[in-house]
Order: C-alpha cells, then sequence, then structure tokens
C-alpha cells in the first residue's frame, strides 16, 4: 500500500499531461466511424438519460414525505396518457438507433474491403490494398506480408492511405486482433481464417493488442503498429532485406524454422513470461499461412477445402511443396 | 417438530394428498422441460459437429442401422408395456402392475445392452469417442439418452419393489409411476428423434 | 488411492493464500468453539442444518451470500490494487499466474455464489408469503438446492488452498481452457463447482415455477400477483430454459478434459465457435435472471415508500415478460466481433437495443410511482434513487455496445468491464440490497439500524463511481480486460483512481457487516424500540407478508388468506379484514429432514473427487447419495400436522403486540 500512495502527488500532473484517448483520436475511416457511431448513440440516449435522472431528483426533492404542501394521489396508479409516452418515446428512439445500427453494420462490416469512398476522403482513390496475414501465437502476433515475401513478429509496419487487407488465423488459443486506434477487431481462431479491413489515414505509433485472455503472457502479447507514408514503407521494406540490421532474423521462416518461432516462451508460477522481442524475417516461405490453417482444419471436411485435409497423416513427413506446419497438438 | 399425523382427519388427509398429487406431477412436467432442453441442446451440438470427420470414419461407415432398427422396435414396445403398467395402477390392480413393470423392465435392459455393444464394438473399430467431434456429439447424445434410460431402469426396479411392499398402490405410488410413466414416455420421444436425426440423418 | 492429489498441491509458498488460510483457519475454528462451547450442535442441527422451512433456508443463504460478497470483495480489492501498481516495469504483487485466478474468482464468485445465492434467499422468503402459501411445492427438494449451492461455494473455495482455480475467466472460454493449455485442476474446480450450484439453481426453479403456478391462495389471479413474484416467476422460467444449456457446456468441456473428446478443442474437429454460441445462450439471460428480481424489489419497495400504488402494474407485469423473451435471443452481441456476417449482427444488435424499451418503460414506472406519493427515505427507498440514476447510465452505455460497429471497438475492453459492474452492481446488487434491508425486519423480528444502511449506500454509490467510471475511460484509451500490468502512461492515473474507488466501496461494504453485527447485538439484547411489533414494519406494506407477525411462525398462514384483488394487505388495511369464516384447522406440515446435508455432503466429496481424479471417492458418493434418495423414497414419516392450540397461542400473541404497538402509538 505504501506504495500506493506515493502516486498521488503526481496525479494531476498525469492527467494533465497529452493523453491519448484511442477511441475517440482515430486515425482512419474505420475507427472514426466506431467513434461516430459511439458519440451518436451517446447523444441519442443522453436525451433520455439526462431527463430521467433530473426527474429522479426532482421526484425525490418534491414529493419526499416532509414536504406537505405537495400534491398526494394516494390511488393513482394509472394513466393512458403516460404509457402512451413511456413506451412510445423509447421505441421511437430506439428504432431510430436501428436504422443507424443496420447502416453501420453493413457500412463498416470488417469483412467488407476498404470502400472507395473511404479511399477517396484519404485522397487516395486508387491506392491497392496491402495483403497481411496475422497468426496469433503464444504470446506474440506473427505477421506475413504475402506479396513482400516478408514477415515481422510483434510489430506491424504498414504505408498509410492504403487499404489493409487482413487474414487472420491462431496457431494456439483463440483471441483478438485489436488496433484501437485504427478500429474495429475480430477474433483470432486455430483451423479458422477471419478477416478484417482498416485503414491508416496518417502516419504514427499506435499500440496493438490481444484483446481476449490468452494465458499466463497475455499482457504483454502486444505489438506496436507503425503507419508511414509509402515512400517510407518502402525503405523499410528494404531495410527488412538489409542483414545488417539487427532486427532481422538470420534465416528464412519456413517449415523448419517456424515451431522455434512458434513455441511459447518459459512459463512460472511466480513471473510474467518474457515478452517476444521483435523481429524480421526477409524470407518467408510462401503458403505458410494457409498451412497453420490447415492443420487444424481437418474436421472441417464440411467446409470443403481444395487441398486434401492432411489428417491422419503424420504432419513431419510432409515434405512436398504445400509445406505442412509441425502440429503442436498431439493429433 | 413433535406432533404427529395422528391430529389430522382422515378426509383431510385424502384431500392434502391429492392436491400434493397434482403439484408433484406438474412439478415433474416442468423437470422434464430442463431435461429437454438439455437434449434439445445436445441436438444442436450434433448438428454443428457431424461433418467433423477430422479424417475419422463417417456415420454411414459406421452405423448399423438394422441394430438400431432393434433397439427402437424394443424402446417403443416398452412404451406400450408401461402403458398397460399405468392403467392397470388406476385400476389398483397390484399383480398387473407388477407383471407389466417387469416386462418393461426387461425390454428396457435390453435396449441398454444393445446400446452398449453398439458402443463397445464402435470403440473396438477405433471408432470412440476422442476420435473425432462428430464421434464426441454422437457418443454424447446417444450415451446420454442411454443414461437416461438406466435411470430409468433403476427407478423402475426401486418402485417395482415399493409397489410389492407395504406402500402398494398408495395415492404416493401411484403419484411415482405417472412421473415414471412421464419421463418413460419422454424418453421414448427423445429416442424417435435421436433415430431419426442422428442415425437415419448419417446414412442417407 | 488420492488420484493427482498430492502434498505439493498445497500452495504453502503463497503468503497472501497462507494468510488467507490461517485467517479463514482461525475464524472457523473460533465458530465452531463456540458452538461446541454453547452445547448448540443439536439445535444447530435440528432447527437449521435439517431444515425444509423456507424461510430458514433463505436465511441461510443469505449468510452463504454475504460470506462470498466478501471473498468476492477482496478479489475485487487484489485486482485493483494490482492494476494501481503493476505499471511500467513494475510487476505488481500477484503474478498471472495468480491474478488470472483471481479476476477468475471474481466473476465466477460474484455470479453463480453472491448474487444468485442472494436472489435465491430472496426468492425462498418472500415468494412463498406474497402468494399465500405454507410453503414452496418441493420443500425437501428446496433444502437440497440450499446444499448444492452451499457445497459448490465451498468447493470453489477448497480451490484457494488445495490446488488452484481456473485462470480464465468465469465463463472459462476454450481452448484455453482445455487440457492442452491447461493441464492443472484449476478448470476442474470450475467446471464442477458451476455444475453443482446449477443443479441447485435448477431445482429452485422448478420448485418456484410449481409453487406460483399451484399454491396460490384462494382468489389470487395471476394479475393479482405482487410484482416480485412476478419478477421471480419469469427469471424462473429463464433459469429453466437456459441453466440446462449451461450444464450441457460445462458436461462437453468437461468431457473434453477428462476423456479427450473433440467438442471445443483445436484439432479434431472441435468448435470454439459452438462453446461461445452455447455458454452465452446461458450467460446472457444469466443477467436478466439476477436483474428482473431486482426489478422486481424496486417495485415493492418504491410502491411502499411513495405510499401509493405502483404505476401501471400491468405494464410492469408486460414490459418483464418481454425482457425475458428479448433476453433469450441476443447472446450473439457478445461476440459481434467473431466474424459473423453484417445481416447475423445487425439483428441481434437490434434485438438487444430494443431491450431498452421495455427496461426504459420500467424506470419511468418507478418515477411515476413517485410522482404525487409521500415518499420516506428510509434505508431501501436511498438504493432506488441511486438505483436509478446509475442504472440509467449502465443501460446507456449498453445500448452504445449494442451497435456492433461500436462495439467493434469497446468489445472485451474495461468499458465493458466498466458497463457490466454499472448494471450488475447499480442493478442487481442495489436492488437485492434494498430487497434484504427491506425484508429484514420480516424475517427477524426486530430491524436494523438506518443509519448504518444510509452510510452503506452513500459508501456505494459514491464508490461505484469513483471505481467503475475511470474503467470507461480507460476503456476508451484502448485497455482491454484481464491485463495484469500494462505500460500506457496514459491508463496509470485512471487506475489509481479506480483503487481509490475500491476502498471506498470497502467502507460501504464495512458499514453493512456493522450494521448487520449491530442488529444481532440489539436482537440478543432485546433492545426494545428494535423490535418489529405490528409485522407491518414499515407501516405501508401492501402485500400480504406484512399482514403476518414478524417473525413469521413456521406455517406462515394461520389462515389462508382469501385474495380479493392486488395489493390484498393494503385492502385489508383500507376496508377492515374479513371475519374468519372457518375455525382454524391443523396445518399439514413437511417434516424436516437429514436427505438435503447428507446430499449436500456427497456432492462436495463427489465434486472434490472430480477435480483430483479420486475415483473410488466418486462412486462412493454416488452410492451414498443413491441409498439417501432410496431410504427417502421409502419413508412414510415424512409430515405432521401443527395443532390447533398451538396456531390459536401465535395468535392471540400476535393480537397482543399488535394492541400493544397500538396503545403505544
Amino acid at each position: 500500500m505504501k506504495r500506493l500512495w506515493r502516486f498521488f502527488p503526481a496525479l494531476p500532473a498525469l492527467m494533465l499531461s497529452g493523453c491519448t484517448v484511442d477511441l475517440l483520436q482515430p486515425a482512419g475511416p474505420i475507427g472514426e466511424g466506431n467513434r461516430d457511431m459511439m458519440v451518436l448513440e451517446w447523444a441519442v440516449m443522453m436525451c433520455v438519460v439526462v431527463p430521467v435522472i433530473i426527474a429522479t431528483l426532482i421526484f425525490a426533492w418534491k414529493y419526499r414525505a416532509s414536504n406537505e404542501k405537495a400534491e398526494y394521489l394516494r390511488n393513482w396508479s394509472h394513466s393512458n396518457k403516460i404509457e402512451v409516452f413511456i413506451w412510445g418515446v423509447p421505441i421511437l428512439i430506439i428504432l431510430v438507433l436501428s436504422g443507424f445500427n443496420y447502416w453501420s453494420t453493413h457500412y463498416y462490416d470488417p469483412y467488407k474491403p476498404i470502400s472507395k469512398e473511404m479511399l477517396a476522403k484519404v485522397g487516395a482513390p486508387n491506392a491497392k490494398p496491402l495483403r497481411v496475414e496475422v497468426v496469433s501465437l503464444d504470446w506474440k502476433w506473427l505477421f506475413i506480408y504475402p506479396d513482400l515475401g516478408i514477415a515481422t513478429i510483434n510489430e506491424l509496419d504498414v504505408p498509410t492511405k492504403t487499404p489493409l487487407d487482413f487474414r487472420i488465423t491462431s496457431d494456439s488459443v483463440m483471441t483478438s486482433f485489436f488496433i484501437p486506434q485504427l478500429g474495429s477487431q475480430i477474433y483470432s481462431m486455430a483451423g479458422m481464417e477471419t478477416q478484417l479491413h482498416l485503414l491508416a489515414s496518417r502516419p504514427g505509433n499506435y499500440q496493438g493488442e490481444a484483446a481476449q485472455y490468452t494465458g499466463p503472457g497475455f499482457s504483454d502479447m502486444r505489438f506496436r503498429t507503425i503507419a508511414m507514408p509509402q515512400e517510407q514503407f518502402e525503405a523499410w521494406v528494404q531495410s527488412v532485406h538489409n542483414t545488417e540490421n539487427p532486427f532481422v532474423a538470420k534465416e528464412a521462416l519456413d517449415a523448419q524454422t517456424y515451431p522455434k518461432y512458434q513455441a511459447p516462451p518459459a512459463v512460472s508460477n511466480e513471473v510474467a513470461p518474457k515478452p517476444a522481442p521483435v523481429l524480421y524475417f526477409s524470407n518467408v516461405q510462401s503458403g505458410l499461412f494457409e498451412s497453420i490453417v490447415a492443420k487444424y482444419n481437418v474436421g472441417n471436411n464440411a467446409h470443403g477445402k481444395d487441398s486434401k485435409p492432411m489428417g491422419d497423416m503424420p504432419m513431419d513427413t510432409h515434405s512436398d511443396s504445400q509445406m505442412a506446419a509441425p502440429s503442436n497438438t498431439g493429433m | 417438530m413433535s406432533y404427529d399425523t395422528t391430529h389430522a382427519s382422515v378426509a383431510h388427509n385424502e384431500e392434502h394428498e391429492h392436491h400434493q398429487q397434482e403439484t408433484t406431477i406438474f412439478g415433474f412436467w416442468v423437470y422434464l422441460m430442463t431435461d429437454c432442453i438439455i437434449f434439445g441442446t445436445l441436438f444442436a451440438v450434433f448438428a454443428s459437429l457431424c461433418h467433423h470427420f477430422a479424417g475419422g470414419p463417417t456415420g454411414k461407415e459406421l452405423f448399423d442401422i438394422k441394430n438400431v432398427e432393434i433397439e427402437t422396435a424394443i424402446l417403443l414396445l416398452s412404451s406400450i408395456t408401461y402403458g398397460f403398467a399405468s392403467i392397470n395402477a388406476h385400476k389398483k390392480n397390484k399383480g398387473a402392475v407388477l407383471v407389466w413393470l417387469l416386462l418393461t423392465f426387461i425390454l428396457g435392459v435390453s435396449f441398454v445392452t444393445l446400446e452398449i455393444k453398439e458402443f463397445h464394438e464402435l470403440v473396438a473399430h477405433g471408432a470412440g469417442p476422442d476420435k473425432s467431434a462428430f464421434l464426441s456429439s454422437f457418443f454424447t447424445l446417444v450415451g446420454t439418452h442411454g443414461l437416461h434410460v438406466t435411470i430409468g431402469l433403476i427407478w423402475m426396479f426401486i418402485l417395482f419393489f415399493q409397489v410389492m411392499g407395504k406402500q402398494g398402490l398408495s395415492t404416493r405410488m401411484q403419484t411415482k409411476l405417472t412421473c415414471l410413466s412421464l419421463f418413460w414416455h419422454f424418453l421414448d420421444i427423445v429416442w424417435i428423434c435421436v433415430f431419426s436425426f442422428v442415425y437415419l440423418g448419417s446414412v442417407v | 488411492m488420492l488420484g493427482k492429489l498430492t502434498l505439493s498441491a498445497i500452495p504453502y509458498d503463497v503468503p497472501i493464500l497462507v494468510g488467507t488460510f490461517i485467517g479463514v483457519a482461525v475464524i472457523g475454528i473460533a465458530v465452531l468453539a463456540a458452538v461446541t462451547y454453547f452445547k448448540k450442535w443439536g439445535y444447530l442441527w435440528r432447527e437449521w442444518l435439517t431444515t425444509v422451512d423456507h424461510k430458514k433456508l433463505a436465511v441461510m443463504y443469505v449468510i452463504l451470500g454475504l460470506v462470498m460478497l466478501v471473498r468476492g470483495f477482496a478479489d475485487a480489492v487484489m485486482m485493483r490494487t494490482q492494476l494501481a501498481l503493476a505499471y511500467a516495469g513494475n510487476p505488481g504483487y500477484l503474478p498471472p499466474h495468480h491474478y488470472d485466478q483471481v479476476f477468475s474468482a471474481h466473476g465466477t464468485i460474484m455470479i453463480f455464489f453472491m448474487a444468485m445465492v442472494i436472489m435465491q434467499a430472496l426468492f425462498n422468503f418472500v415468494v412463498p408469503l406474497q402468494i399465500g402459501a405454507r410453503d414452496v411445492a418441493f420443500p425437501l427438494i428446496n433444502s437440497i438446492s440450499f446444499y448444492m449451492t452451499l457445497v459448490s461455494a465451498i468447493l470453489i473455495n477448497i480451490s484457494l488452498f488445495v490446488g488452484e482455480f481456473s485462470n480464465v475467466g468465469w465463463l472459462g472460454y476454450p481452448p484455453v481452457s482445455e487440457l492442452q493449455f491447461n493441464p492443472g485442476v484449476g478448470v476442474d474446480y470450475y467446471i464442477w463447482s458451476v455444475q453443482i450450484s446449477g443443479i441447485g439453481t435448477l431445482l429452485t426453479a422448478v420448485n418456484f415455477i410449481t409453487t406460483i403456478v399451484k399454491l396460490r391462495a384462494p382468489g389470487m389471479k395471476w394479475m393479482h400477483m405482487p410484482v416480485f413474484t412476478w419478477t421471480a416467476f419469469f427469471s424462473c422460467i429463464m433459469i429453466l430454459t437456459t441453466f440446462p444449456v449451461l450444464t450441457v457446456s460445462m458436461a462437453l468441456l468437461a468431457l473434453d478434459r477428462y476423456v479427450g473428446m473433440h467438442f471445443f478443442t483445436n484439432d479434431g474437429g472441435g468448435s470454439v465457435m459452438l462453446y461461445l454460441n452455447l455458454i452465452w445462450s446461458w450467460g446472457h439471460p444469466e443477467v436478466y435472471i439476477l436483474i428482473l428480481p431486482a426489478f422486481g424489489v424496486f417495485s415493492e419497495i418504491a410502491a411502499t415508500f411513495s405510499g401509493k400504488p405502483l404505476f401501471g402494474y400491468a405494464t410492469m407485469v408486460i414490459a418483464t415478460g418481454i425482457i425475458t423473451f428479448l433476453g433469450s435471443i441476443v447472446w450473439v452481441h457478445h461476440f459481434f466481433t467473431m466474424g459473423a456476417g453484417a445481416d447475423v449482427n445487425t439483428f441481434f444488435g437490434i434485438m438487444t437495443m430494443f431491450i431498452a424499451v421495455p427496461t426504459g418503460v420500467k424506470i419511468f414506472n418507478w418515477l411515476f410511482t413517485m410522482y404525487k406519493g409521500r415518499v420516506r427515505f428510509e434505508g431501501p427507498m436511498n438504493w432506488i434513487v441511486g438505483f436509478m440514476i446509475t442504472f440509467s447510465i449502465g443501460g446507456m452505455t449498453g445500448v452504445m455496445m449494442a451497435m456492433p460497429a461500436a462495439d467493434w471497438v469497446i468489445h472485451n475492453s474495461l468499458f465493458l468491464v466498466a458497463h457490466f459492474h454499472n448494471v450488475i452492481i447499480g442493478g442487481v446488487f442495489f436492488g437485492y440490497v434494498a430487497g434484504l434491508s427491506y425484508w429484514f425486519p420480516k424475517v427477524f423480528g426486530f430491524k436494523m439500524r438506518d443509519v448504518w444502511g444510509k452510510w452503506a449506500f452513500r459508501f456505494w454509490f459514491v464508490g461505484f463511481y469513483v471505481s467503475f467510471m475511470p474503467l470507461y475511460v480507460v476503456g476508451l484509451e484502448g485497455m482491454t480486460r484481464r491485463m495484469n500490468h500494462y505500460d500506457n502512461p496514459n491508463w496509470h492515473p485512471w487506475l489509481l483512481v479506480a483503487c481509490v474507488g475500491v476502498f471506498i466501496l470497502a467502507a460501504g461494504v464495512a458499514c453493512q457487516v456493522i450494521q448487520f453485527v449491530l442488529a444481532a447485538f440489539d436482537a440478543v439484547n432485546k433492545k426494545p424500540d428494535a423490535l418489529d411489533l405490528t409485522g407491518d414494519n414499515w407501516g405501508s406494506g401492501r402485500t400480504l407478508e406484512w399482514s403476518l407477525p414478524s417473525p413469521v411462525p413456521h406455517y406462515n398462514f394461520a389462515r389462508l388468506p382469501v385474495v380479493r384483488g392486488l395489493d390484498t394487505f393494503h385492502i385489508e388495511k383500507e376496508l377492515g379484514r374479513p371475519a374468519p369464516l372457518a375455525e382454524l384447522e391443523p396445518i399439514h406440515m413437511p417434516k424436516y429432514s437429514a436427505v438435503g446435508p447428507v446430499l449436500g455432503a456427497c456432492a462436495l466429496v463427489i465434486g472434490f473427487a472430480l477435480v483430483w481424479h479420486i475415483w473410488w471417492a466418486v462412486i462412493a458418493g454416488l452410492v451414498v447419495s443413491f441409498f439417501t434418495v432410496v431410504h427417502r423414497s421409502a419413508n412414510l414419516d415424512i409430515d405432521f400436522y401443527v395443532p390447533v392450540e398451538e396456531i390459536r397461542a401465535d395468535e392471540e400473541a400476535f393480537a397482543k403486540r399488535l394492541a400493544a404497538a397500538q396503545a403505544a402509538e
């Protein structure tokens, strides 16, 4: 407790320091949409909540027992007028909000590619999307850029004003892929591929997190999202290929090396597991993401995947071009 | 708490028992609704996992419809025999109740035996509940029904001896027999769903 | 012999747990010693532990619920202090292994063993009295329900000292709760304590639905039922329709963990999405199960303390029905972020928003109940004003989260945590506390000191805002729930404020404890002005329970009341009570029974043995339960008659007290 009190003198200063309220200061059209919906609903609901609170306080004060002057209707318990009002007003408000609900759920659907309209708004009407494959691991994030042949761990570098086309899966437990300032989050689940479309409209260094509990390393399962102008991004891609860059791994990410990076850190009861350091891969085997999805997908015959699921075949003997990620699942 | 029933008039007692019987049977219906939802949920689970074979065998490869048809016939027949037990219970015909109960019991035991045999064969062929999500949901759904039938049989066994004993066909015993009858017919209905959705659905 | 259980399962290297254990052991030994010293074991067994009397069961439920409140609250204090400290490299004092168990236990205990328990206490005490019944439909099953709840609470607390508790949150989402990622016994403790308490809750629902349908007093039509009974009825219907789903989800998770099935595993074709759907199709209705009775309590209190009938009784009942229906079809709003299609998300979003309509109507109804009334701000009434303000805000944030486009960013954040504490504390908890203080004099026949209740309310009201408003803010700053440490400087000041808030709440809890202790003190000393002589302690009771003496005799009603309308007791006070038509008759009552405690003990053994894979003990527990049930089934000596002389003596004593009370005025 002593430690706690030490912080108190600093409290006002901390509150005044330039805070970022991520969800209210978004850095992209999706985040702006999320915010607008939140603020809109808040504003509409305040139209009811504020009067209700005021009425509660006024009625409680005015009709207090000691106020003998107030009118007292000891048997009054029904009024059609009031009934119409108390049902009608909430229904009207909810109908209005439902309209917004329908529109925004469709307009900002995470599965829908960034619309032309949004692109035009940020001044990049013809921007081509950048594909990023996201894999949640224990307790880190792997980002694969299939078109660039590179990958990163715990850092997501993206160009601004470019639609980001995320394919998300998990090679461990379920969690949620979330960059608050860019907007919507989507679950990552093993054996399944979920999608998310975001866009960063201005450069910045944004926090990214796992928004669903994943185990002892959960709190450090975070990454920085660095959004930069296109030229800078291209320079960054070049730097990933630079072997002198200390962040770059000395080996390619492929079927043989993947298990090493996928493996969870040591876990103890006394301390939190070590967070994974940022790491770049200048070379990634193509099809890695698909094989991570496929290795759990053996059960879902109904989904009719083209590639025959790996089924009962021992996975580590699988060495043809369609590489197989080793299984840690003990099937 | 040291008073006993001698204070009460007999008429009062009977009226009370009648009311209690009505309440108990209503309560048992309410309980059956919870069981109904348990089975409903298990059916939903089966429906969502019934194609998740995980490289394991499918229902078409596994199920022996003939055996299941025999099981179905046995269970339906046991509902009829229990029906006769109920009719005789109302007529206060103790001997007949016992005979019909015994018959129902034998049919029930045969049903459970056939089911255990089926499960045993599946496991022996490497198609156990840990093989795939499909088999997990199959064993759980059908096994839960089988467990209910087994509990029903144990209940029937106890009631059999209670009817034989000093309680005879008292109002309280009749209430119990009625509750068991609801339970037994309910399991029959569930089985018909199992037969159509699980077995026929997988084979067709 | 002992399955997985070895000495190493005892966490003697964790000082917090050892300290807690010593504390619990000292209190436990003191209580046992006191009972032995005062030679009260026989009394305790005969009059309480074997009771089937719904009023005594209610008292035991309340005690259990309050003890669990303190336990769950201690968890909350630990979480808030951890988050106040664990900033910028400081790991705090709770490593993830411990912290994760704390938040899981907090959620599980507060929902299953605090809220559900106090809710069942209120059902037990109030419903039979309000409908003019002498007991519930199945008194013995009622006792079994209580013991299932009790032993599951004991089981969850054993996990503190033997092994560990679940670390995956109060809903145990797979696959992180599967054996592959969670080989310890924590999740098993969670599964079996939830499973056992679920049996108890289901039996309670069956019991009270039957009671309300079949045992209403002569003349009590459906639309004569007090609102609390209505809400209890709807709540029980929701338990009936959704708790079996919980039972199934827990059973399937157990099958995955115990026999290697593949319902929710990553491999073998399991589906985590299936679990989410199952658990939330119970989990969402669960919050309505909790809140509806609280609405019922507020309805009773608002009418009593405003000196007016409840405004819009029929509307209230209809709104409760609509909430019951809508509450059951909105569960998908807990995972808008799972990647479902826009149409699905829209449907569930809009349905969720529409729940705001009947809920809003209820708020207006309470508002217009106060309108042109004579509102007396005694203890229970404070909570309702606090509730209306707080719950409105919670409802607002709830509607915000119902819009998928907004939920995609506040899902799983501390905004969400703030929202549900806003409705659960501001709605459920305020309601239950108000209910406890409202019916307390009826239960025990003496009053609590109002001033401590008022202070408890003030601390809770202020403490709530100080604790949870900051969480809304950090939620908007992108902080997700269940974090153990962080380094975002924006979050830190707010989490410090929240930590202060939890200590204000602690002051509120302390006031409540003091209030109960002082009430017990007054009762022991027979403080004259603490006695409730008339049975109508608040002077303006409207429903049947206030027509009875306090405490209520064990048979409840000497004569079954004849109901002539809504608010029967109020009508009787206005028009005079009808002269008794018939002579007193002996009353048929169930005998007390040891079946409840025996089955409870068996369930505890079975639960513990299942956690540790001690199979012989599981079988032994099942065998003993079986023979207990068979023995009971063959037992014909299960009831007795209360003689007329006893009833007459009670009646005369009550008449004397009423006369004394009138003379005093």
